[in-house]
């Protein structure tokens, strides 16, 4: 049979029309598992109290355990803070604060010194999950910004993206890795393995509609303050007491 | 603590390793020279700068052979390579990076598409000129199409316009989009403007018009033939006019952000003074800027021996090509020395050996070269002396 170049032409652009159309809905159902995903409510708030907040470590060691993280990364830590009257700024967090911090000795005179925890924000608009470039990083329907493991090819983009630095490449499995507000304890009904150890209730968690927990109304009422607000990333771990030298 | 001892002032702990490496500043080296060379043979074929004849082909087969090996450099880096092609199966489409898989598949069919209708005419030509294997080679290469017709000519011609043509903006496309990949992380001080894709696509092309130069003299001198001055001067003239625009708007992403000082600058200048003081300030705005900035101006502009003129240009186009390689450095590895607590620096030098190190890099570098000498033992790149004459 001959084929004329119209036919010819007309039949390629069959072909690839429907292989278009065919791609596309193949990558329907990920698609909309994923949009599902994506369009989950944040049900869940966490708030750091820097005013009571003593530095004594037991949150990043209670984390690393129980999510095995990994020596010289970092899910959770805390920052010492030393501002001196003259203006100076020291700040330090040896190996995370995880074994409590050292005495040192000041060099002027302080005006104020205070610890701050930092963790993943779990923010509404995550650049982490803006960037992944398959998807692995998602926000699951309760709100909680996670990393499919299976998923990720290790590419570190989300660690680049994330303005908090609350990402780390898993040296083990080399994928991204990073803070889940522990939701495999979350799902149980425990609260996170860090909030649960802090001795002086410096780290609180719970749902934001709960009448019972005092988080959903304190993030409501208590004019608390977010890390790097002008990101426009909106996390949901907010802070009280946040000092402007802290970023 | 071995790392922390090369870091000063106070980073978040997760800040002290530098997560991409030498090979991410390979990758956007290597997609860059690839930009510069197409856009070359465009020149050509599409806004007949019959001058350019002598690197035409080279410039083409150049492109496509950096662009086989532009995104090895990721799979080295890549925590698992086995799964890099999610990001075209299952990509997520809010990711900048989600797109490169799709821009560079239809980049590397349309130059292959170009390279195919190019030589079309020679392929033919050796599939009945040669005999035995090699000539069941040509004929496997000429897709055992053997047209070579005036009116068939004619249409390759035209394909070759269009595929030339739709190739300009797709090379812009390309290396904008690796600038893109960068400038708009938000996150990061150093990368965030929108000046970057097109910092991005100027010293791409700049970086390839300078390799186009240096390769073709050397190899033009290997193969002990005279080299076209009438086309290297050209080439001269083009790399200096990128040049002088790819400085500008390098300098103008640096001074805007010094000029607004805002609250990351005093890091970023910390970073540039210590850090980065001899990549950035020495080599990449320094030495491999003024030298050829000043002396392609004499080598385009002032009547001077060919032979003089020649060796003048070949150092400025080392020296650019020097140039780009600081500024790709600079720009990734750059922006990870400093930590986003923005009060303290970490340190990088890559390795020798391992899977990112400088021997694996240099490796991957070689590599577009071997494809362009066995390309160059099938068909030639570059016209032999009888045919210059000819012309």
């Amino acid at each position: 049979m001959k084929t004329s170049r119209r036919d010819f032409l007309k039949q390629a652009g069959w072909t690839i029309l429907g292989s278009g159309l065919l791609g596309t809905v193949v990558q329907l159902p990920v698609r909309s598992a994923r949009a599902a995903s994506g369009s989950s409510e944040h049900l869940y708030g966490y708030i750091v109290d820097t005013t009571k907040c003593i530095g004594c470590g037991l949150c990043a060691g209670a984390c690393r355990k129980e999510n095995r993280v990994p020596e010289e990364c970092y899910r959770t830590w805390i920052e010492h803070y030393t501002i001196y009257l003259d203006g100076q700024v020291e700040v330090e967090s040896p190996q995370g604060g995880e074994n409590s911090f050292a005495p040192t000795e000041a060099k002027g005179k302080v005006d104020r010194s205070f610890f701050v925890p930092k963790l993943c924000n779990h923010c509404k608009e995550p650049n982490c999950v803006q960037v992944c470039p398959v998807g692995a990083t998602y926000v699951s329907r309760e709100g909680m910004v996670l990393v499919d493991q299976k998923q990720c090819v290790g590419c570190a983009y989300c660690i680049q993206a994330c303005p908090y630095s609350a990402r780390f490449m898993n040296p083990v499995l080399h994928v991204a890795d990073k803070c889940t507000w522990c939701y495999h304890r979350v799902l149980k009904g425990l609260k996170p393995a860090c909030v649960t150890v802090c001795p002086v209730g410096a780290r609180q968690f719970g749902r934001l509609d709960d009448p019972g927990s005092p988080v959903g109304r304190l993030i409501k009422e208590a004019r608390l303050q977010v890390l790097k607000p002008e990101m426009g990333n909106e996390p949901m771990v907010f802070y009280n007491g946040l000092d402007k030298e802290v970023r | 603590m071995g790392l922390e001892a090369l870091t000063a002032g106070f980073l978040f702990p997760n800040d002290f390793e530098v997560h991409w490496s030498l090979m991410i500043v390979l990758y956007p080296y290597i997609t860059g020279l690839v930009a510069g060379a197409f856009i070359v043979s465009s020149l050509y074929h599409v806004f007949g700068k019959t001058e350019l004849k002598p690197v035409a082909r080279f410039s083409l087969v150049a492109a496509f052979s950096f662009l086989l090996f532009a995104c090895v450099p990721l799979q080295f880096h890549l925590g698992h390579p086995e799964r890099s092609f999610n990001m075209m199966f299952t990509p997520h489409l809010t990711s900048a990076m989600s797109g490169f898989g799709y821009i560079y598949a239809f980049y590397l069919l349309l130059v292959l598409f170009e390279i195919w209708f190019v030589f079309r005419p020679e392929i033919i030509a050796r599939a009945r000129s040669s005999s035995g294997i090699m000539q069941q080679l040509y004929r496997a290469l000429s897709l055992w199409s053997m047209n070579d017709s005036e009116g068939a000519l004619k249409i390759d011609h035209k394909i070759t316009l269009v595929l030339a043509a739709v190739g300009i903006p797709s090379a812009c496309t390309l290396h904008g989009y690796v600038g893109f990949l960068f400038g708009s992380l938000k996150s990061n001080p150093w990368w965030s403007t929108p000046l970057m894709p097109i910092i991005f696509l100027m010293s791409a092309i700049v970086s390839g018009i300078a390799m186009l130069i240096v390769t073709y003299y050397i190899v033009m001198v290997v193969k002990k033939q005279p080299v076209d001055n009438n086309c290297l001067r050209s080439l001269y003239k083009y790399l200096w006019g990128f040049f002088i625009i790819d400085l500008t708007l390098e300098q103008l992403g640096e001074i805007s952000m010094a000029y607004s000082k805002s609250e990351s600058w005093s890091v970023v200048e910390w970073m540039l003074e210590d850090r980065l003081h001899f990549s950035y300030t020495i080599l990449q705005m320094g030495i491999c800027s003024v030298i050829p900035l000043v002396l392609l101006g004499f080598v385009a502009l002032k009547p001077m021996a060919d032979t003089l003129r020649n060796r003048l240009g070949l150092i400025c186009s080392a020296l650019i090509l020097v140039q780009v390689l600081a500024m790709r450095w600079n720009v990734v590895i750059g922006g990870q020395l400093f930590s986003k607590s923005l009060r303290g620096l970490t340190s990088y030098a890559p390795a020798f050996l391992g899977r990112e190190g400088i021997l694996v890099a240099a490796g991957i570098f070689a590599m577009p070269f071997v494809v362009m000498y066995v390309f160059n033992l099938i068909l030639p790149l570059f016209e032999s002396p009888a045919d210059q004459a000819g012309r």
